[in-house]
């Protein structure tokens, strides 16, 4: 019998399923925004400058308190990832309470500046920045929301004590996803002006 | 690995209905797309008789028309209808849908997929996809009449085609069967890559199942774009936004641009439809040769090199677009070179063929007929890759006979082949071949006919997604008649495929467990499979093509049989 084939095929087994599944996930969705992102780039560059103007519109104090809100998450759910290594139940569930909290604090902030940014006039249809800027911010919205529904199911595991290392990994692996994508909309969208 | 093992579900809505078994889900799948592939042909039979005989009468059609006669506003919605059945819920159904989570798990010698919920949750989000499209036919205004590729303007205001809420429902269709193949995607990728059996290196997987694997990742990397351009289209058709749609006084937007979102998904995703057919043949024709399968790794190679340039070809669908020249140029050059790996994956299915013993039986001839067939489309796309024939060329039958020979020979005709070698497994039973080659050679004539006369009515410069042809054609309409009544003949060759089936479901004899003497696990266990598929997982000795090897008394060795002193693998 051949040996070393046997072994390759057990360990094999051995790689998580969540893990792999969700690295694929990401892939598409990297693809997704890429694109997205790619068309409101090219868009812009044709506009030669002329955006600059409306993007002063916005309001980055609040996107910026935003970021910090977002990547205080990634850590908070990183811790939740470590106390999962040691199998720490507790301190995972409230550090997925943390996430999700802050999650929901990051939505909070973006339907305030929604709420500014109608009252001034600006919707979807009044100008091709503005629809990308709501397409754009509401398609990251809708991962986050996501997300916050992941991490708290995950949380109510954690409740019971029946959370896994993987799932852990996973949810954490996908919310840092949607972090990442933040941190490209953040200057491309606030900063850029 | 445990948690992929369920336990036999005992209900009726458990074991056919809310299945997680990934044979059950499977043989769904493939009566999914049998369904929608009768609708999407129907649908080619209207679109075929207006042309051949123009606002006359249609037979049939006045169960659906007014006096059975196609109206302009028709015929657009119909060639819609068409293509989007025919591309994403036909073609993806049965050949990753059925093909893909029926054989994936059997191959590698697994018990079922990575994820059998997900599975489940996958089917039934396409089979909720395919109830909004039939909605979408009965809504005011009509169903999508922009074509399939949907292109803006056309697509993004309902005051150019009448069209209001079908447009919509029509990207939330595509938007869950774009969902739903991510999901299977996903499995189908994490399952191959984390449950082979012990033994089951990746260069001793079926070339099947390589195929699978490049399908899922082109889709799932391909799709995103579109994605992102289908919500700015949905934008843009319901709420106002000028994503797609050009303005008078400037600061609209391109409909280049969806152009450019829908092609960089539409070139991979023609390869996803394309290469699980082209797995087919590479499991029909070494089992019916009884030879190993010439080249695996050239095989592997080209695929994987053909999957990478399909990312770089897109813009050949928009030469006559108005983009840059430049662009036009390199897209050309890409084009083209894409042939290279393709003719080595052809050269490579044709050198098993050659000194093999052959037996023509009903999946070989399929799979013969796919390779004639696929080398006409394979030749006439070198005459579309080149722009300046393109420019010619561009959105006349030319194109459309290009596209159905190379789509219908890797996706119906493979996938038939595929149909006819893998049923005894799926059902247990023995289909019958007499009836089976009377409808392989009333399908492949008839599809001759009718897409020969296609090429020659399209370099008449015949346009496509017309209601009737220009006046000047008037001497070729005699061949859309011929097309017509081929494409008649081959829905009526249907007939006995259909009659096979149910006649094999009522009176088939019961089909033994390894009826081709095949080598790849799928055979080497009861047919259909049992309940997680094998008794015990098995363990692999050797690579999936090893027939007539020297030194074995049997012309095949399974890839699980004991290694003796003589033939070890």
């Amino acid at each position: 019998m051949d040996v070393t084939h046997v072994s390759e095929g057990q360990a094999n087994r051995e790689t998580s399923y969540a893990k792999m599944a969700i690295w694929w996930f990401l892939a598409s969705e990297v693809m997704t925004f890429g694109g997205f992102l790619a068309a409101y780039m090219l868009y812009r560059m044709q506009a030669a400058g002329s955006w600059s103007v409306l993007a002063a519109g916005l309001n980055p104090w609040i996107a910026t308190a935003n970021t910090v809100v977002l990547l205080t998450s990634s850590l908070t759910i990183v811790k939740a990832h470590q106390a999962m290594q040691h199998d720490d139940q507790a301190r995972a569930r409230k550090m997925l309470g943390l996430t999700v909290l802050l999650g929901v604090v990051f939505l909070g902030f973006k339907a305030v500046e929604y709420s500014i940014e109608i009252s001034h006039g600006y919707t979807p249809v009044t100008h091709i920045f503005w629809s990308f800027y709501y397409a754009l911010t509401g398609l990251h919205g809708l991962h986050v929301v996501a997300g916050i529904v992941v991490n708290a199911v995950l949380f109510v595991h954690a409740g019971k004590g029946k959370l896994t290392l993987a799932r852990a990994e996973a949810a954490g692996l996908y919310w840092h996803f949607v972090d990442v994508v933040w941190v490209f909309l953040f200057p491309l969208l606030y900063l850029s002006y | 690995m445990e948690h992929a093992i369920h336990p036999e579900p005992t209900t009726f809505l458990r074991k056919h209905v809310f299945s997680v078994d990934h044979k059950v889900i499977g043989r769904q799948y493939l009566i999914l797309g049998m369904v929608w592939a009768l609708i999407g042909g129907l649908s080619a039979y209207l679109i075929r008789s207006q042309l051949a005989w123009p606002g006359k009468s249609i037979v049939g059609a006045s169960l659906l028309f007014e006096g059975g006669v196609v109206l302009p506003e028709a015929y657009n919605a119909l060639l819609t209808m068409h293509g989007t059945i025919m591309v994403f819920f036909v073609a993806m159904p049965i050949l990753l849908g059925a093909l893909g989570n029926f054989l994936v798990p059997l191959m590698i010698g697994a018990r079922d997929m990575a994820f059998p919920r997900l599975n489940m949750a996958s089917f039934w989000i396409i089979t909720t996809a395919s109830v909004i499209l039939i909605l979408s036919m009965f809504v005011p205004g009509g169903t999508a009449a922009a074509g399939w590729t949907a292109y803006p303007p056309l697509s993004a205001r309902t005051a150019y085609t009448g069209v209001a809420l079908g447009q919509a429902l029509w990207i939330l269709a595509l938007a869950l069967e774009f969902v739903s193949f991510l999901m299977g995607g996903v499995n189908i990728l994490t399952t191959a890559i984390t449950m082979r059996a012990p033994g089951m290196t990746m260069m001793r997987l079926p070339l099947m199942v390589w195929m699978q694997m490049s399908a899922s990742v082109l889709f799932m990397l391909s799709v995103g774009p579109l994605i992102a351009g289908a919500i700015l289209l949905l934008m843009d058709g319901l709420i106002g936004t000028n994503f797609f749609v050009p303005l008078a006084g400037g600061g609209g937007g391109d409909p280049l641009l969806w152009q450019h979102l829908f092609w960089f998904f539409g070139h991979p995703e023609v390869y996803v439809i394309l290469l699980p057919g082209i797995g087919v043949l590479t499991e029909v024709l070494p089992t019916f040769s009884r030879k190993p399968i010439f080249s695996y790794k050239t095989i592997l190679y080209a695929t994987i090199v053909a999957g990478v340039l399909s990312f770089l070809v897109w813009a050949h669908h928009m030469f006559t677009s108005g983009m840059n020249p430049l662009m036009v140029m390199s897209f050309s050059i890409t084009t083209i070179l894409i042939s290279v790996p393709f003719t080595l994956i052809i050269f490579a299915l044709i050198g098993t063929l050659i000194g093999g013993s052959i037996k023509m039986t009903v999946p070989m001839l399929f799979a013969v007929g796919t390779i004639a067939c696929f080398i006409v489309g394979g030749i006439t796309g070198i005459f579309l890759g080149s722009a300046i024939v393109d420019t010619y060329m561009h959105d006349t039958y030319f194109v459309v006979a290009h596209f159905h020979y190379t789509l219908f020979p890797t996706v119906i005709l493979g996938g038939l082949a595929g149909f006819y070698f893998w049923f005894p497994k799926m059902f247990g039973k023995t289909l019958n071949p007499v009836l089976g080659h009377l409808h392989f050679w009333l399908t492949a004539i008839s599809f001759n006919i009718l897409f020969l006369a296609l090429f020659r009515v399209g370099l008449g410069g015949q346009v496509r997604r017309v209601w009737m042809s220009a006046p000047s054609l008037e001497p070729l309409q005699h061949l859309n008649v011929t097309a017509t009544w081929a494409a008649i003949a081959m829905l009526l060759g249907q007939i006995p495929f259909l009659v096979n089936i149910v006649w094999t479901a009522l009176a088939g004899t019961p089909a033994p467990g390894n009826p081709w003497n095949s080598n790849s696990l799928e055979w080497q266990t009861a047919s259909p499979p049992p309940h997680e598929n094998f008794a015990e997982i098995p363990t692999v000795h050797r690579g999936p093509y090893e027939y007539s090897a020297p030194g074995n008394d049997e012309d095949w060795m399974a890839q699980d049989a004991e290694p003796t002193s003589a033939a070890a693998g």
